[in-house]
């Protein structure tokens, strides 16, 4: 085996919420691009959720109490990694603003960022993965979630990976870039208006006539493949990671348990 | 103006059930976005310009009273005079004020926010002036009994056959057979009917974009000539602008400008930018006798050294409610005051109290595609999340959401609770919902169900599966 950027590098993964409770596929998919690209994954037991609950709906002392924990359960590893723009762009971004210059914890909270990053853009831009080994055929279309885009930058990132799988074909939605309306506790706060930005988008979803939607962010993906399914679309969902994983013989986000 | 913000949720449902909005909406999604995105690809320089601009604000912000003097000295000095108003009730009676020294009768109008903002219109009315805009989209909305919905596009809600219809239904003194197909009989027929009532008006009213420190100057931009004729044409000139809009120099506003138009409609510039310094001098051939400046604070010194001051940064280009979803959805007069979409979001609850506009900083994403087009780089998400803190500090997050809140928080702070509630959660949804895939209504998820399935988990939480996976030396567990 030749030698990784990757070999003897820790990697602490951040499992999220959303995949811990609803899609385990996601994490070992997530833990097999890790260790394939030549990183040891350990997975913290003392995790729970990153803390954008309550730091989107204004309660700072629990956010910056959860965040404490968080930090203190990632803080031995080389790098922190999560399958999620939306929770990696609250630890690495968010974090940073929980803690006044003063505080003890903000150089912790500083230190901590610096070493967290979202999966994708962690084989990409750090590990400098050019290329996965999955093969997946069929066509797929890409919807960029709106923190992993807009905090993190990422883009160009999933797009080169998914050119490397074997037999996908991807086709661009209109406007990938806007948001499906998901927004943590906005769309069951105001379902309607929810509803509404969600239309739009599986409406772009459908027109591509691609037959799985991928994205980075499991929140959103909940959102379009639940409206998926209530439109009565036979277009299925996934998490990026799980075809960039070649782990796509679990049911699609839900789909019926075999 | 009268707040409907506190009816925040049932204005949305209005307004999404509201086709004819919605069709009108169509409009907003595609042509705004597209012309800034073309405007600002063709100027590479557009986003060190956005730096220039936000540095040039938070610089005159750090000394607004310092250039508030100057500018003030500059007006008097160019034989203009200023007023300083607290409130918006302050400047209603200082422009009453002025109309009735003048004994003016009509007054004519250019687009100013801050106008609908302290509800002069409905004033001046019930003092027996007569207000006539004459900025296309405001005279459309004048002409309907309404508010702005946007606030560079004031009547973009409105349909080309609704604004037909109203012509028809106001303008009785033309031809019924006349032909109002197109936006530019549309256009030709307000001119017509609007270019007597300039020469009619004893006082021009406008807003300004920018006041210049360094000579006393406001500078107005449109794209019909409507501002130069309201501020040309009659006796007197009254500028009733906001105290943030002051701008060290001619340079600097020079600069900004640069951004303005490129955000708010992709233009490279407005057709008329108009710079006015005091009144007219003997030499000019025209211009007004008096010229009036109306500085209004309204809640704006309030936010200096708060939170929200980088919102005084604002230049009003529109772009953020532009590229909203959550705007594209409702449009501008859900959110229930003068300031729509992501802007009002933050200015409103700093300008009526978050009391009344606690709905507007919650019901957004958090999408980031406002801060990302913002040509001020105001973190607008920032300062909606400030609200939420505020909200919360003050017990006004409404009780379900800190219950459910507290609960979660709770078990977020406890992992080894946490996972049990996580485990016994994962399989029971799992064990209800994996045979179908999902749920079609779930008690207590209605909020999501109503419109969505919830998809069903997969049945066992991953920290369980993979704490199963180290006990068995690596196997997958099945
Ligand atoms: S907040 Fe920014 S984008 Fe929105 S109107 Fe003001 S300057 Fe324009």
């Amino acid at each position: 085996m030749t030698a990784s950027p990757a070999d003897g590098l820790r990697v602490g993964l951040f499992v999220t919420c959303l995949v811990d409770l609803f899609r385990p596929s996601v994490g070992f998919a997530a833990v097999k691009l890790l260790e394939d690209a030549g990183c040891s994954v350990e997975v913290p037991a003392a995790q729970t959720c990153c803390g954008q609950p309550a730091f989107n709906s204004g309660d700072r002392a629990d956010a910056r109490a959860i965040a404490e924990g968080v930090i203190r359960a990632f803080e031995g590893y080389d790098y922190v990694v999560a399958p999620s723009g939306s929770c990696g762009g609250m630890l690495k971004k968010h974090y940073v603003e929980l803690f006044d210059a003063n505080d003890p914890w903000a150089g912790r909270a500083e230190a901590f960022s610096a070493k967290v990053f979202e999966l994708v853009s962690f084989l990409t831009d750090v590990l400098k993965v050019t290329g996965v080994s999955a093969s997946h055929d069929g066509t797929v279309t890409y919807h960029d979630s709106c923190s992993g885009l807009r905090e993190l930058g990422i883009k160009a990132q999933p797009r080169a990976l998914l050119a490397t799988v074997k037999g996908l074909e991807l086709r661009e939605m209109k406007e990938s870039e806007v948001c499906c309306g998901f927004g943590g506790t906005f769309c069951v706060k105001y379902p309607d208006i929810s509803n509404s930005i969600v239309s739009r988008k599986t409406a772009d979803i459908a027109a591509t006539q691609a037959e799985t939607l991928l994205a980075g962010d499991l929140g959103c993906l909940m959102n379009m493949s639940g409206k998926l399914k209530r439109e009565g679309s036979p277009i299925k969902a996934r998490h990026v990671a799980e075809v960039l994983a070649g782990m796509t013989d679990t049911p699609a986000i839900g789909e019926k348990r075999r | 103006m009268q707040s409907t913000s506190p009816r925040f949720r049932k204005n949305a449902v209005e307004a999404l059930a509201d086709s004819e909005l919605q069709s009108a909406l169509r409009h907003v999604r595609s042509n705004f976005i597209e012309k800034r995105a073309k405007a600002v690809a063709a100027l590479p320089e557009f986003d060190a310009l956005r730096d220039v601009g936000r540095q040039i604000k938070d610089h005159t912000l750090a000394h607004l009273d310092l250039y508030l003097e100057e500018y003030e000295a500059k007006v008097t000095a160019a034989g203009g005079h200023v007023h300083w108003a607290e409130t918006g009730a302050d400047a209603c009676q200082i422009v009453l004020d002025i109309c009735r020294r003048v004994n003016a009768r009509t007054v004519t109008k250019g687009k100013s926010m801050v106008s609908e903002e302290i509800g002069l219109n409905a004033f001046l009315e019930e003092h027996a002036i007569v207000p006539v805009e004459t900025d296309l989209g405001e005279y459309i909305i004048q002409l309907r009994g309404e508010h702005p919905s946007h606030i560079i596009a004031p009547a973009v809600h409105v349909t080309q056959r609704q604004v037909e219809a109203d012509f028809r239904r106001v303008h009785t003194h033309l031809d019924p057979a006349r032909n109002l197909d197109e936006p530019t009989t549309l256009l030709g027929e307000a001119r017509a009917v609007l270019r007597d009532r300039y020469f009619q008006a004893d006082v021009g009213i406008t807003g300004a974009n920018f006041l210049i420190a360094e000579t006393g100057t406001s500078v107005i931009v449109t794209n019909e000539g409507n501002g130069d004729l309201t501020q040309i044409l009659p006796r007197v000139h009254i500028v009733l602008a906001s105290l943030e809009k002051v701008t060290p120099t001619l340079e600097d506003a020079a600069q900004i400008l640069r951004l303005l138009a490129r955000s708010a409609t992709g233009q490279d510039m407005s057709v008329y930018t108009t710079l006015s310094t005091g009144p007219r001098r003997a030499a000019d051939p025209d211009g007004p006798d008096e010229y009036h400046v109306i500085l209004l604070d309204n809640g704006r010194s309030a936010m200096l050294g708060s939170e929200y001051q980088e919102m005084l940064r604002c230049i009003r280009c529109g772009a953020c409610m532009n590229h909203c979803p959550v705007y594209h959805s409702i449009g501008g007069h859900a959110y229930g005051w003068v300031y729509p979409g992501p802007m009002g979001a933050v200015l409103t609850p700093s300008l009526i109290g978050v009391e009344q506009a606690g709905h507007l900083p919650n019901a957004s994403t958090f999408c980031g595609r406002c801060e990302a087009v913002c040509p001020m780089r105001i973190p607008l998400p920032k300062m909606m999340r400030h609200w939420r803190e505020r909200e919360f500090e003050r017990n006004l997050t409404p009780a379900t959401t800190r219950y459910g809140l507290s609960l979660w928080a709770f078990l977020a702070k406890r992992p080894a609770l946490y996972r049990l509630a996580a485990r016994i959660a994962a399989g029971g949804l799992g064990w209800l919902g994996g045979g179908k895939g999902g749920f079609r209504a779930l008690p207590l998820a209605g909020g999501w169900t109503r419109h969505r399935d919830l998809p069903a988990p997969e049945g066992r939480t991953f920290q369980d599966l993979w704490k199963q996976k180290q006990r068995d030396g690596g196997r997958m567990p099945q």
